[in-house]
């Protein structure tokens, strides 16, 4: 049957798909799927170090396509988890060193060996995000609740949609639930009801995100993290189980309310 | 002051709804590709074709976009003045309709 072919995108930068990446290949592997992540942001390549697994690049992506190496020269075995592989990004090429249909043919040679393949993309709406696309059968797209994330994700909605590719399902990014319940942030409700597509999940802020990217080490391997419990949720969802969304409380309790009235 | 205000429900809108309400205008606009001077050009052209067969008030005309889901939709607020000109078989009839009025003044 072969692998479904994940990519994860999100229009604006920095909001979170080479973590989110990272960790719902990690999440799927400890799930004893054989998961490889692609890093497609070519020049700025990031899933290597996020993975924790920079040391050890030979080749890369651009070197399979233009036939420098054979694929799997270029795949890099994790060293913790033994089904879960990484296929870097060039860091010295651009964007253009690459094109859709290449990608496409990479992934069908790739699908046979994996149950899930998944493609992270670069920022942006250009040639980089339109190599990424061409390959999926499933699009997440990743947003922050703020407005130029969230405005930004819009516009990928609809380009993810005429490309013929959607609906794509959305992950909520760094949700701070203490400032949601303050009314000083987006909730989850909002932002599903603005881009009206479905949520396959909501990851909370947590610093524990930063701290295991500094070693190396993908948070969802701790699944006692809030942040690891959320992707490993997702990464459930992703293989069909029936995982509710996370309850995040949202609407201010009644102390809350009275105490911030009396504040002013 | 505040406590005041909170009393009497002159409470400032929270920046979750801010951040909503301007989000979801800006999107509309994204959405249909279409900037707000273009709208207004629209409207225009919509208040002369309509004035043709029907007398409206050019300065109440409310020109919207509202979303349900991701489907857009434009709704058109236009007052009518003026008695309504029939124009049932198409523009002849209000042609004829339009210059009958301008003539007998009874319109």
């Amino acid at each position: 049957m072969g692998a479904t072919v994940v990519t994860v995108t999100s229009g604006k930068g920095g909001v979170g798909k080479t973590t989110v990446t990272a960790n719902l290949a990690v999440a799927l592997a400890l799930l004893g799927q054989r998961v490889l992540a692609v890093d497609t942001d070519i020049g700025l390549r990031n899933l290597d170090v996020v993975l924790g697994l920079e040391n050890r690049i030979v080749y890369d992506l651009v070197d399979v396509v233009e036939g420098r190496c054979r694929m799997r020269q270029a795949l890099i075995r994790d060293k913790r988890l033994s089904e879960l592989f990484l296929l870097p990004a060039a860091q010295t090429r651009d964007k253009s060193a690459v094109n859709p249909e290449q990608m496409v043919k990479l992934c069908a040679q790739l699908r046979p060996e994996f149950d899930f393949v998944f493609v992270d993309s670069p920022a942006g709406i250009e040639q980089g995000y339109r190599n990424a696309v061409a390959p999926a059968d499933k699009v997440l797209i990743v947003t922050t609740p703020e407005v130029s994330a969230v405005r930004d994700a819009d516009r990928i909605v609809g380009l993810v949609e005429s490309e013929g590719k959607g609906p794509a399902k959305l992950i909520i990014n760094r949700l701070n639930p203490a400032m949601v319940r303050r009314e000083e942030m987006l909730s989850t409700v909002d932002v599903v009801e603005i881009l009206a597509i479905d949520l396959i999940g909501v990851i909370p802020e947590d610093p524990a995100v930063i701290v295991s990217t500094n070693r190396g080490n993908p948070v969802s391997l701790d699944g006692r993290s809030p942040s690891g419990q959320a992707f490993r949720n997702i990464a459930g969802r992703l293989m069909g189980q029936d995982i509710p969304i996370m309850p995040i409380k949202e609407s201010a309790s009644m102390l809350d309310r009275l105490s911030r009235f009396f504040r002013g | 002051m505040r406590f005041l205000d909170r009393l009497f429900q002159r409470r400032e809108p929270t920046s979750r709804q801010v951040a909503k309400d301007r989000l979801q205008l800006v999107l509309v606009h994204d959405r249909i590709n279409i900037s707000p001077g273009m709208l207004d050009t629209m409207k225009d052209e919509m208040i002369k074709v309509i004035s043709k067969y029907v007398e409206i008030d050019p300065d109440g005309v409310e020109v919207t976009f509202s979303q349900s889901k991701r489907q857009s939709r434009l709704t058109a607020d236009i007052p009518v003045v003026g008695p309504v000109r029939h124009a049932k078989k198409g523009s002849e009839r209000a042609r004829a309709a339009r210059s009958q009025a301008e003539a007998g003044g009874d319109g």
